[in-house]
Order: C-alpha cells, then sequence, then structure tokens
C-alpha cells in the first residue's frame, strides 16, 4: 500500500490527537490510563436498561456508590419504583435513590414496576452546550465527562440536564456526575451498576461493535429513550419503557 | 418522606442549585439596562423634560453595573477559576458570554459615556480643587484638559453616538440574561422564547422606578428644586413600559394557560401553593396591579403637586418589590418543582452562609454607597456644559 507524505501526517495528526485526549482524560478522571489496546474511536458506549428485568433491589446504587466515592445524599444512578393506578397520576418513589432497596408494596392491584436512572450519555448533550468554559464534555467514545480541574461550579449544567443526573460535589465545589464507570470501560471491564446487577436488567454497550448485543436487542425489541421529546440523543434505552416514566 | 419534598423529586433535585444571590443578578442587570434606557431618552430621544435626570440616571446605572457580577462570583464554587470564562470561553454556552457582554456595556458604552459627559466638569474642577481631590479629578480627565468650544462638540458627538451603541447594548445586555434561562430546555417554567424580552421590559420598568426613586432622594438630599415636569414624564414612561411588560407577562401566563402541556398541572399548581404569595400577591397585585393603577391615574386625571410625588414613591417602591418578586419567581420558581412533573421542592434562605439573606442584603446596598460616592465626586444636579449642540 502506498502511503503518501500528506496520509503520513495525517494519520499521525489523529494519533496524536487520540494520544493526548487519552493522557487529559486519564488527568480528569484521576484513574488507571485507559489499557494500551483501548481506542476511544473505535468505541461508542451506552446502555441497555430491560425494566422487565430490574426487580428494585438497589445493588446497582450501592456498588456505584462504593466503586466512584459518591457522596452520600447524592446519586450517580438511582432507581425509581412507579406505582399506576388506571387514569391516576402515576405514584413514584426513589426512598434514598433505592441505594437500600424498597419497601415492600402495600398494594398488589396497581401496574408497578422499577426504572434504573442514570445519565443518559446524550450525543446532542444540553449539559455540554451550556458548559462556559467547556468542562463538561463529550468524550471520543460517547461518554459525557466532568473536568473537575476546570469547573467553575456554576451549575448552569445542572440546570440544563433534563434528567436529573447531576449534582454539585459538596467536598470539591465542582459538578458531579455517572463517568459510566470510564475508569473500568476503558479497561475492557463493565460497569460496576451492570456487574452488580443480579438480573442482568442494566448492559454497558458498545454501538461501535459490530458483534455487541445491543444491535439484536435493537433489532428485535421496543426500546425507548427517556423525554426523547428533549431531543438530546439519549445513549440509554429502555426496554418496554412506559409511556408514564419520566 | 424527605423534609419540605412534595410527591416525587429525582433525588438529585431536592436542593436548589441557584439560590439568593441568582435571584439578585438578574434584578440588578435590570436596573442597569432600565436607567441606561432612560438616560437615552434624553440623549437620543430628546425628551428634554427628562434631562435632570440624565447624569442620576447614567451614575445610577453604573453603581448596579459595578455589583452586577459579583452574586456571580459569590455563587460560584470555584470563584477563582471565573477568570477561565475570558480566557477559554466555551462558544454555545448562553453563559459564557456574560463576561464579553459585561466588558462592552461597561468599558465601551457606561464608563465611555459617563467620562465625556463630565469631561468638562472634570477639568474645571481638577482647577478648582486641591489636595486629593484634585488628584483625583486630574488622573480622572486622563490627561485631556481641552475643554474648548470645538473640543465640547467632538464629546457630545461621540457621546451620543455612544449612546446610540448603548441602547442596543442595554438591550443586549438583559436580553442576554433573559435568554439565559428561556435558552433551558429542560425547565418549561424558563423555556420561553418571551424570556429574553419580558426580562428586557421587567428591567426598563424597575430602572426607571429605581431613577425616579433615586432622583427625588437626591433633589431632598441635596435640598434642590424637584422638577415636576420631569417627574411627570418619567412616571408617564414608566407607566408605558410597565404596561407593555405586563402585557408580555400575561400573554405568557394566558399562552401557558391555553395550551396546557404536560408541564402545566405541575406549573399550575405550584402558583397556587408554593409561589402563591411571592407570585400572585407581591408581584402581580402589590407589584403590578396596584402601581399602574397609580400610575394609570395619574395619565387620566390631574392630582395636587404633594399627592402625585406620594402616589409616584408609592408605585415606585412597589414596582421594584413586584419586579424583584419576579426575578425570584423565575429564578428560585423555576427550581421548585420536579423535571418529572409529579413533585416539589423547597426553599429557605440562609441567613450568614456565602449564599445566604446577609450577602446579598450587602450586595444590594453595595450599589447605593458607590451611587452616594459617585454623586459626590460627578455632581448629577448642577448646572451642567454638557451638549453645547443640543
Amino acid at each position: 500500500m502506498d502511503i503518501s507524505r500528506r496520509d503520513l501526517f495525517t494519520i499521525g495528526g489523529k494519533l496524536l490527537v487520540l494520544a493526548s485526549v487519552g493522557a487529559t482524560l486519564e488527568q480528569i478522571t484521576g484513574a488507571a490510563p485507559p489499557s494500551e489496546s483501548y481506542k476511544m474511536a473505535e468505541h461508542w458506549w451506552g446502555m441497555i436498561i430491560d425494566i422487565d428485568a430490574c426487580i428494585g433491589c438497589g445493588n446497582c446504587v450501592r456498588a456505584c456508590s462504593k466503586e466512584n466515592g459518591v457522596p452520600k445524599g447524592y446519586f450517580r444512578t438511582w432507581v425509581e419504583r412507579y406505582e399506576i393506578e388506571e387514569g391516576e397520576q402515576p405514584h413514584v418513589e426513589s426512598p434514598n435513590g433505592a441505594i437500600d432497596g424498597f419497601p415492600p408494596a402495600t398494594r398488589t392491584d396497581l401496574k408497578s414496576f422499577f426504572v434504573p436512572k442514570l445519565c443518559n450519555h446524550c450525543a446532542d448533550s444540553p449539559c455540554v452546550q451550556v458548559c462556559p468554559v467547556g468542562a463538561t464534555f463529550v468524550s471520543p467514545d460517547g461518554v459525557v465527562l466532568v473536568d473537575e480541574t476546570y469547573c467553575l461550579g456554576c451549575r448552569y449544567c445542572v440546570q440544563a440536564c433534563p434528567y436529573g443526573c447531576r449534582y454539585l460535589h459538596p467536598d470539591k465545589d465542582t459538578v458531579d456526575k455517572c463517568t459510566l464507570c470510564y475508569h473500568r470501560i476503558t479497561q475492557g471491564l463493565t460497569t460496576a451498576c451492570c456487574e452488580n446487577c443480579p438480573t442482568g436488567a442494566r448492559m454497558l454497550v458498545d454501538f461501535k461493535n459490530p458483534q455487541d448485543p445491543v444491535h439484536e436487542i435493537l433489532r428485535n425489541n421496543k426500546v425507548q429513550v427517556l423525554k426523547p421529546y428533549m431531543a438530546t440523543g439519549a445513549k440509554v434505552y429502555y426496554k418496554d419503557l412506559d409511556g408514564s416514566v419520566r | 418522606m424527605i423534609p419540605g419534598v412534595d410527591g416525587f423529586m429525582y433525588p438529585n433535585e431536592v436542593e436548589l442549585q441557584w439560590s439568593l444571590l441568582i435571584v439578585l443578578y438578574p434584578y440588578i442587570t435590570g436596573l442597569v439596562a432600565g436607567a441606561f434606557i432612560l438616560a437615552s431618552l434624553e440623549r437620543v430621544f430628546r425628551v428634554e423634560a427628562v434631562r435632570p435626570t440624565y447624569r442620576l440616571a447614567l451614575l445610577t446605572a453604573l453603581s448596579f453595573m459595578l455589583v452586577a457580577p459579583l452574586p456571580l462570583q459569590l455563587h460560584l464554587g470555584h470563584p477563582e477559576r471565573s477568570l477561565e470564562m475570558y480566557l477559554t470561553p466555551h462558544r454555545s454556552s448562553a453563559m459564557a458570554m456574560f463576561g464579553f457582554v459585561y466588558l462592552w456595556y461597561l468599558m465601551v458604552v457606561l464608563l465611555l459615556e459617563i467620562w465625556l459627559e463630565y469631561r468638562a466638569d472634570i477639568v474645571r474642577l481638577a482647577q478648582s480643587t486641591t489636595g486629593i481631590t484634585r488628584l483625583i479629578y486630574k488622573a480622572l480627565t486622563l490627561g485631556s484638559e481641552n475643554v474648548s468650544t470645538a473640543s465640547r462638540v467632538i464629546d457630545d458627538k461621540v457621546g451620543y453616538t455612544v449612546t446610540v451603541i448603548g441602547i442596543p447594548s442595554a438591550f443586549l445586555l438583559h436580553g442576554y440574561v433573559g435568554f439565559i434561562f428561556g435558552s433551558i430546555k429542560a425547565n418549561p417554567w424558563w423555556s420561553t422564547p418571551l424570556m429574553p424580552i419580558v426580562f428586557l421590559f421587567s428591567a426598563m420598568t424597575s430602572g426607571i422606578a429605581a431613577v425616579l426613586l433615586l432622583y427625588m432622594a437626591t433633589t431632598k438630599v441635596k435640598k434642590v428644586t424637584l422638577d415636576m415636569r420631569c417627574l411627570d414624564t418619567i412616571a408617564k414612561y414608566l407607566f408605558y413600559t410597565f404596561v407593555i411588560d405586563f402585557t408580555l407577562e400575561m400573554l405568557d401566563l394566558i399562552h401557558r394557560t391555553y395550551e396546557a402541556d404536560e408541564s402545566f398541572r405541575s406549573l399550575d399548581f405550584m402558583v397556587h401553593t408554593r409561589l402563591w404569595f411571592s407570585q400572585v400577591v407581591l408581584q402581580i397585585g402589590m407589584g403590578t396591579l396596584i402601581p399602574l393603577a397609580l400610575l394609570a391615574a395619574n395619565q387620566l386625571w390631574t392630582f395636587a403637586e404633594a399627592k402625585r410625588r406620594v402616589m409616584y414613591v408609592t408605585a415606585c417602591c412597589l414596582t421594584l418589590v413586584g419586579i424583584f418578586a419576579m426575578r425570584w419567581n423565575v429564578v428560585i420558581g423555576g427550581q421548585l418543582f420536579s423535571k418529572s412533573f409529579l413533585g416539589y421542592t423547597t426553599y429557605k434562605v440562609a441567613f450568614v452562609t456565602r449564599e445566604g439573606l446577609i450577602p446579598a442584603i450587602g450586595l444590594m446596598l453595595l450599589p447605593f454607597v458607590i451611587f452616594v460616592v459617585l454623586v459626590k465626586l460627578l455632581p448629577p444636579l448642577g448646572e451642567s456644559e454638557a451638549h453645547p449642540s443640543a
């Protein structure tokens, strides 16, 4: 194969950019660097959540909290329980984010299901759009991250997120959120929440991987994202999501 | 049950992120924009009747402008990083433009116009005073001591141009603040294209009311005769602006009610409960309908001078309260309901914390301190030699 000087510069430039982004992300996430075989440009991360499989045990919330040192009272992920009586507004609860699961339901004659929530790692993320200094950004592999060494703590992104996924870290005074366990997925592992889900209700997926089961799931199931009318390009897809879920 | 929460809030929503200080930010910038637009009435639109308040309006705008960034600065988790907004602004962010809009307005419009307006007086004062005062005035001349008629004509022409640029700049300043809120699609209480224009007219209303009150106070303190024709004219413009402002706000309300989208039930509940006092009683009742009635009465009937003064003072004080309530209802109200539309939280103002009541009161008093200093330094009510060509 002939490689021209122009091609050489182009490839070299791209590698340089990827290497520097990798180094920056390592610095930002404060975690182990991505494994050498990890190439950001080859991934586009998201998640599939199977509503019918979730049992509301709260394992995911506890695992996330431990893995990421989430401050008490704040949540990178949480689980909601919906209880709906026909023709009525849904009754929703998430006691302490469901970190300890849920108390038994008081009524059994209602439509009831659990909805795990986390950052939707939107492709057209409103939080990224509004950040005045670009401290919030989408990584080349599709994960919305916050550079805590750069964040002003203005909280405009918290207001802009339609899903309530962001909070101001009480000790750092910078905005904090789900990183999709970036320090794990770049090492070839799955997220803490997915790993600890006993029913496989959460599944980390890579849209750029042709072998990933996500393609079959999207092809064969009725899936929906939260608040699709917000047009945020959310990448957390819910299987069998009820229309009442907000 | 979480204390202060009714229904369901997303867990991270319970705590409000934008506090009382963020209420002050649009309130203060609104006063700046409104005061400046009143000043431009005389300079650009040649409304001679309001001339006694021209300089006063500029000094009012400057006093509040200098304080405008402070609530934001105090609110930031990392105020030491705020300079990054200038150095590495994120171009897609509405907020990133604040620094540039602010600097443009402060440096290019306000300071320049005030300096040109006062230049001749500053030169005269630099020659007639002694000691430190003389040094201050000398410095304020910026080395430009030529006060010949020809140079004054140039001052006037440049000043006029600056004011002409200043009017859209004032619109930009406050329309932009409205856009910061109006462009958040995640929040239906904020997300409306009317927001910048509602902010703009409410800014004009509050700024005009503030200048009218400051004019009356300054004449009283300085024992200068109050120009009733000026007062009546300002009150007339306040009335017109207020009518437009109220019409726009009602249009927004009617539109929301008629459209009744999925957020309506939640917002309607909020207005009837948590925002009842601040929105219905303070903003609409006391802060809008009463001052509008007082101002309208003066357009329909002629009252004795003393009565008019009392009516104007009452109307302006209530207007300022009403516009503050409007800012409160936008900023705080927009965070009291869940984006799930299934619940509501509460906001309790802290007292002595960084974003508490005491710093907020301090920040609201600071512009008045600056105003007193500015009035002392740059007398606004004396015979001006400005506008030789006017």
